[in-house]
């Protein structure tokens, strides 16, 4: 099996009612690298990803996943192929963490079908991948802000998908706790080959971690590219509405953004 | 590269993943057959206790078919419906409950508080009062009204970005209140009521139990209980939210309309045999996951326990007083101080329901 899986986006428009919020959206996801979505708030990024994995059906265009149709893929079908951790999941109350990352396995099972060594398996090894072992039969509920959102991360990894889809993983994480988790993808995606497409809101991390950076900007595509080549002071100002400095990150040799405001600019760096 | 994770040096195990699986299920089993003992025993104490005592091997001999004088008449016929009406309107109204519970992710969204059950009895109320229909059309009539506020409710609840849970609620408490008093008008309008009928239609009552008035909810159960029961996952994965759902492969909105019409079903036939017991939908699920703890599917623990509850508080109802109160006085009276405690605990966190 191969993990070299196809993801397009063809042509898409999406909206809610009678509002757009994507317009003719043309993306290619380059397989088995990371790629992050950038942009800001409301302008779609949740959306795209959304019907990325069939949550919302597109007005016109499609999502194609190997050539095929998404929205026309059996559910559990394309839940096993592409997995998503949406902006903002529910736990339900007092669950343990081992039977949370269990429930990734739902795409794997049948209505009736016992649970099986194949799921333990799974899902053990989704909490070590995450460091989450030790947390195994502790309530979620108690856990802070870094450890749920790795035990969010471990459930979407025992679904063993090859394609990982995540929304702003790392929005109210501390810094240490943002790198920890995008480390983690980062690992995945060395280790096994995963396809990772991440909303993030932090440009920086988003340049230094992604292979692809994807900027958006009133639901279409306003740059695409090596991080590199996209996040510019021009993509700054078109996409944010925000001037900005960009250098030479001395840690990465990525593009590091300084925002520049009313207040406090001193210097031409 | 594979699609199986082969672990490198491990801190967990399938091995240890399974066990820890096992010790949070033991839990869930013993209580499943400990509710099923006190089920058992209330049971059979509806079949011993009444005007007159009848002592267990009496009460057997009267179940495997035996002529017993005195007994069979009034175990067989007047105490066994009785006890078995209880026990499915129990089960039918558990189910019902914990499912919407569940799929709303909110203990206010059960039935009986957003006006399904009133739905229901309403539109059995005007099938018997005005309408001069038999049982099973009367059922068919409290399916019909109990869909039909399931509709109106959703309907009148949703905004443009969908149906928001508190929303439902109070709009469902609204449209509970108005059939209500639809109920009581139909009632006052009957001459020929007396208390306990009317009692009946507004709270719920097992008197007068007969076993065509059970048929119809024995096949509701026998269809749409292992409908439910096999939703089990599905409804697990509706827990995590709608988008974590789908994303993990539920068709989202036809697992909703099979779960709701499932547990409306149940409601209505519960409802057309018993009148709409107060509170035992709203209360099983919560009973039920407050003592077999988080994790596992709760469908089967809040029937065992609705069950219970119906024929514990119908014994209470008959015995435990000068008077003889319906089953779903006494129901009433349990359920309100949790209705108000978390309507309170609702607002003291912060508003939302
Ligand atoms: N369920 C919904 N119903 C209606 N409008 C929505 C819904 N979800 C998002 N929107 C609107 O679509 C726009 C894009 O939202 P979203 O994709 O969540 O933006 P973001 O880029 O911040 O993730 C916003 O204006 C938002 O208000
Ligand atoms: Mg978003």
């Amino acid at each position: 099996m191969t993990t070299d899986h196809q993801l397009t986006v063809d042509h898409l428009t999406l909206g809610y009612g009678d509002r757009t919020v994507v317009t003719d959206l043309q993306v290619d996801v380059p397989p088995g690298r990371i790629t992050a979505i950038v942009g800001a708030n409301a302008c779609g990024k949740s959306t795209l990803l959304r019907s990325m994995s069939r949550l919302l059906a597109p007005r016109a265009g499609q999502v194609l996943l190997d050539g095929k149709d998404v929205h026309r893929m059996p559910a559990k079908q394309l839940a096993r192929t592409l997995g998503l951790l949406p902006q903002s999941p529910v736990a339900p109350e007092g669950i343990a963490v081992a039977d949370l990352v269990g429930r990734g396995r739902h795409p794997h099972q049948r209505i009736l079908s016992r649970w099986s060594h194949d799921d333990d398996v799974a899902v053990a090894a989704a909490l070590d991948a995450t460091g989450t072992a030790e947390l195994a039969d502790r309530p979620v509920d108690e856990l802070s802000g870094g450890q749920r959102q790795r035990v969010w991360i471990a459930m979407v990894l025992a679904q063993q998908t090859d394609l990982l889809l995540l929304d702003e993983p790392t929005t109210f994480l501390d810094v240490a706790h943002q790198v920890e988790v995008l480390d983690l993808l980062a690992d995945l995606n060395a280790a096994r080959g995963t396809t990772v497409v991440m909303v993030l809101h932090d440009l920086n991390l988003a340049a230094r971690y992604a292979d692809h950076l994807i900027a958006l900007a009133d639901g279409r595509v306003h740059a695409a590219g090596a991080p590199g080549d996209v996040l510019t002071e021009e993509t700054v100002r078109a996409v944010f509405d925000l001037e900005s400095r960009v250098i030479v990150d001395p840690t990465s040799g990525t593009p590091l953004m300084l925002p520049v405001g009313r207040h406090h600019a001193v210097a031409r760096l | 590269m594979t699609t199986t994770l082969t672990a490198p040096p491990t801190t967990a195990s399938g091995l240890d993943v399974a066990q820890g699986r096992a010790r949070r299920a033991a839990r869930r089993r013993t209580v499943l057959l400990l509710l099923v003992a006190l089920l058992v025993i209330a049971f059979a104490t509806t079949l011993m206790v009444g005007n007159t005592f009848y002592t267990p091997s009496e009460v057997v001999r009267v179940l495997v078919g035996q002529d017993v004088p005195g007994a069979s008449f009034t175990v067989g016929t007047l105490r066994l419906p009785r006890a078995v009406l209880g026990v499915l309107a129990g089960f039918a109204f558990g189910l019902a409950g914990v499912t919407f519970q569940t799929m709303l992710r909110n203990p206010l969204a059960s039935p009986d508080i957003i006006g399904i059950s009133s739905g229901a009895s309403a539109a059995a109320v005007i099938g018997i009062v005005v309408l001069g229909l038999g049982s099973t059309q009367v059922s068919i009539l409290a399916v019909v009204g109990g869909l039909g506020v399931a509709l109106a409710v959703y309907g009148l609840s949703a905004t443009r970005g969908g149906v928001a849970g508190t929303r439902l609620i109070l709009v469902g408490i609204g449209v509970a209140a108005m059939l209500d008093s639809v109920t009581s008008y139909v009632l006052s309008r009957a001459s020929e009521w007396d208390l306990q009928d009317a009692m009946r239609w507004l709270a719920g009552s097992l008197n007068g139990a007969r076993w065509g008035q059970i048929l119809p909810l024995v096949v509701a159960l026998a269809v749409l209980g292992p409908l439910l029961l096999a939703q089990a996952r599905n409804l697990a994965a509706l827990q995590l939210g709608d988008d974590t759902a789908a994303a993990l492969g539920v068709r989202v909105g036809a697992t909703r309309l099979l779960l709701v019409v499932a547990a409306v079903g149940l409601v209505a036939f519960a409802t057309a045999a018993t009148g709409p017991i107060a509170f035992v939908a709203f209360l099983a699920g919560p009973i039920a996951a407050r003592i077999v703890g988080p994790g596992g599917s709760l469908l089967l623990p809040a029937a065992l326990v609705g069950a219970l509850l119906v024929v514990a508080a119908d014994l209470v109802g008959q015995f435990a007083f000068d008077t003889r109160f319906p089953v779903g006085v006494v129901t009433g009276v349990l359920g309100a101080p949790y209705l108000v405690y978390l309507i309170v605990r609702t607002h003291r966190s912060g508003g939302s329901l």
